[in-house]
């Protein structure tokens, strides 16, 4: 659905000469299995969804009427102030921890970057939130460190005078931006690591030469060189994020009220525990729907800002 | 011929998992049980996705009384009485008449119970002397909240009360529900009309809001079953309202609070007796090839001997409860559990499941409205709960939304 960009233009290499129709298909065949692996599992799921969308289909009811076609499952999702609230927060808990776990990416990537003792094993360290299973983090967040009662925040806040502070109650939405940030910061060290390491050293040298302090090199030369990369880790932290569901299910449920509801946890509560596949279908095609316009938009804003960028810089 | 058993994860199950090889596969060779175990909630949704589909992935499935009238009406799950009356050595009648009742439907059974259990009021008796005071035989919600007051001690870090605020319609609704049904509130009257902003309603949920922000657990909004039992094997709380099946954690040899609990009715306010009703049950699946093979297993699952087999192998304290009249005229069991075995049944006894609170309601269910939508408005109005308990909302913002979930959700589904 989405085409990637994986690495920055490279400046010098010849567009290559047009294939002739035969030759390209030849060079295409391999690819077919796995283009009708991607039909059969992302795009008949999808003609599914649209086709349950129009009809009144409620698991707990087998034999009721289901009206196909009716448009009744779209009227009810945009009259529930619920599903409303569902959006604002999926923007809210998309937008915040990209932004924020970019800021804080950067910071320890150029840490990270610097000769310091025991460097592989500090990587190693920053980068394995990464790896924890998110929903075994979510346990240990809301067990082990949110915890009114046992838990080590409070403990350790104990001598600052906060006594049995109730965290996920008190502050649901910034506990679910906390941990989503959490858990994706590594992501964009790896990232914006890779991009400052292949930063080349003679032009820092040549900068420093010429007597340009650390604030100047990293603003005119290392940011600049960055900006592909963080454009990188703006799209495809937004598109993972986005479908966050594993902390809100086990550390907040949603709630309190719908404070963390974003739409991948309501369209599960209204397909798992009302079972009502109609008005959950029409969600989920709302939704892709959405997210399709959105991702173009942006996908274009940001291969303009690829191409601009390879101009200026080559 | 294997047959595959979905249930939920619960030291009980856990200990019908281990005893199956030794006690049911070896006196019925030819039949291998496959258990396959969910927390709660992953299994009532993974159960019903199977049954509703006709998917027949499951034989026999673990289910709760809130479903056996709209899966019985779908045909989902198979009418036990022509296999009981076949078996009577199964001695249908002994099954407690009101758990038996809440796993019918139209007269006819459709699961049969592994355990069963009511909720009562726990209390640190050792808290409870240092204080001077004592627990009535009876108490009302107006004496425990005053005792509550007494015993609520934050420099000790000992809370008055225990209650859940976890978000769940099995979870802070459920010990709100009853508290609910005894001051003389309801989810809807009989012309499913809400009754969530009534006086009475609103009454006992700022009575319970109160409660637990004054003198509860702090953070109780995070809180259910799993954490309070905690807190009070912990001895931070000095009082407990929750499921009776609680006890016999509490009361087991190498609890840290073994004998220094005590235990009493559920509190009541209008009514003479508040305690909800719920058993974990198993059913036989409309879609299972191997009915006969899934029956002899469920009979054996659920039968005396296997009682008695656990009480074998595990001690009696720790076999499952509220199930059986004759487990409660067994001397050894009462014996091994007359600190809280006795008052279980009087609870499971006194549920009044099709009108448990001051008015008659449109369908039965103590904790719950038991019609299919309630899975999902009842996990919207509890997250409305926990944003009261947490302080994100007052207790009237919350009920005016969770009324207006609740109306909708019946109106949509067709009931009024």
């Amino acid at each position: 659905m989405i085409d990637t960009p994986v690495a920055p233009p490279q400046a010098g290499t010849r567009p290559a000469a047009p294939l002739r129709n035969y030759e390209s298909w030849i060079r295409r065949a391999p690819l077919v299995p796995a283009l009708v692996f991607m039909f059969v599992v992302t795009q008949i799921p999808f003609l599914l969804t649209l086709w349950y969308s129009f009809q009144k289909y409620d698991l707990n009811y087998p034999t009721a009427p289901r009206d196909f076609p009716t448009i009744y499952n779209y009227k009810v999702v945009f009259d529930d102030p619920i599903f409303r609230a569902a959006v604002v927060n999926t923007v809210l808990f998309t937008a915040a921890p990209v932004i924020l776990s970019l800021l804080f990416g950067l910071g320890i990537a150029l840490l990270l970057n610097r000769h310091v003792f025991g460097r592989g094993f500090l990587r190693t360290l920053i980068i394995s939130p990464f790896l924890v299973m998110p929903t075994a983090a979510a346990l240990v967040w809301k067990f082990t460190i949110l915890d009114t009662t046992f838990g080590l925040l409070n403990y350790f806040l104990r001598p600052f005078g906060v006594h049995n502070e109730n965290w996920i109650g008190s502050f649901p939405q910034a506990t679910i931006i906390t941990f989503l940030t959490w858990e994706w910061t590594p992501f964009m060290v790896l990232l914006l690591l890779a991009g400052l390491q292949s930063q080349r050293e003679d032009i820092l040298e040549a900068a420093r030469v010429d007597g340009a302090g650390a604030w100047r090199i990293f603003r005119s030369l290392t940011l600049p060189m960055l900006r592909p990369y963080l454009e990188l880790g703006v799209l495809l932290g937004s598109i993972y994020i986005v479908q966050a569901f594993d902390g809100i299910y086990i550390i907040t449920q949603g709630g309190p009220a719908t404070l963390t509801t974003n739409l991948p946890y309501y369209i599960y509560q209204i397909a798992f525990q009302g079972f009502n596949i109609g008005q959950a279908s029409a969600m989920a095609v709302i939704v892709v729907v959405a997210t399709i316009l959105i991702a173009t938009v942006a996908l274009r804003t940001i291969s303009s800002l690829f191409s601009a960028e390879g101009m200026r810089g080559r | 011929m294997t047959i595959t058993v979905a249930v939920t994860a619960n030291p009980l199950m856990t200990t019908i998992e281990q005893l199956t090889p030794g006690g049911f596969e070896a006196s019925h060779p030819g039949i291998k049980v496959k258990f396959v175990t969910y927390d709660e909630n992953t299994e009532r949704e993974d159960v019903e996705k199977d049954v509703a589909t006709g998917a027949g992935q499951y034989d026999v499935v673990m289910i709760g009384p809130n479903d056996i009238a709209s899966w019985a009406k779908n045909n989902w799950i198979v009418n036990l009485n022509s296999y009981t009356a076949a078996d009577p050595s199964y001695d249908v009648s002994d099954l407690l008449p009101p758990i038996a009742t809440a796993l019918s439907s139209s007269g006819s059974l459709y699961a049969v119970p592994f355990y069963g259990e009511s909720s009562f009021m726990m209390y640190n008796k050792a808290m409870f002397a240092a204080a001077h005071v004592t627990m009535p035989a009876h108490p009302t919600w107006a004496q425990i909240a005053a005792l509550a007051a007494k015993l609520n001690d934050p420099s000790a870090g000992v809370a008055g009360i225990c209650l859940r605020g976890l978000t769940g319609w099995g979870d802070n609704l459920a010990s709100l529900d009853t508290v609910v049904n005894t001051m003389g509130g309801q989810w809807f009257n009989t012309s499913w009309d809400a009754e969530l902003t009534s006086p009475a309603f609103e009454n006992a949920t700022t009575f319970y809001v109160n409660l637990v922000k004054n003198y509860g657990e702090k953070g109780a909004g995070n809180d259910s079953f799993n954490q309070c039992l905690t807190i009070m094997q912990q001895q931070k709380a000095a009082m407990w309202y929750d499921a009776t099946v609680a006890a016999s954690t509490l009361d087991a040899s190498g609890s840290p609070v073994q004998g220094k609990i005590g235990f009493a009715p559920a509190p009541v306010d209008l009514t003479s007796s508040s305690g909800w009703l719920w058993s974990w049950a198993l059913a036989l699946e409309s879609a299972s090839k191997n009915k006969s093979a899934a029956w002899q297993f469920m009979s054996w699952a659920t039968s005396k001997q296997y009682i008695a087999y656990d009480a074998s192998k595990n001690g009696w304290a720790a076999v499952p409860p509220g199930t059986r009249t004759s487990t409660y005229h067994n001397p050894q069991y009462l014996a091994a559990a007359s600190a809280f075995a006795p008052l279980t049944l009087q609870e499971i006894d006194s549920v009044n499941i099709t009108q448990p609170g001051v008015a008659p309601q449109p369908v039965p269910g103590v904790q719950y409205v038991g019609i299919p939508e309630f899975e999902e408005f009842g996990a919207l109005v509890s997250a409305q709960i926990t944003a009261a308990i947490d302080g994100q909302e007052t207790v009237a913002q919350a009920l005016a939304k969770s009324q207006q979930i609740a109306q909708q959700a019946v109106i949509a589904a067709g009931y009024k």
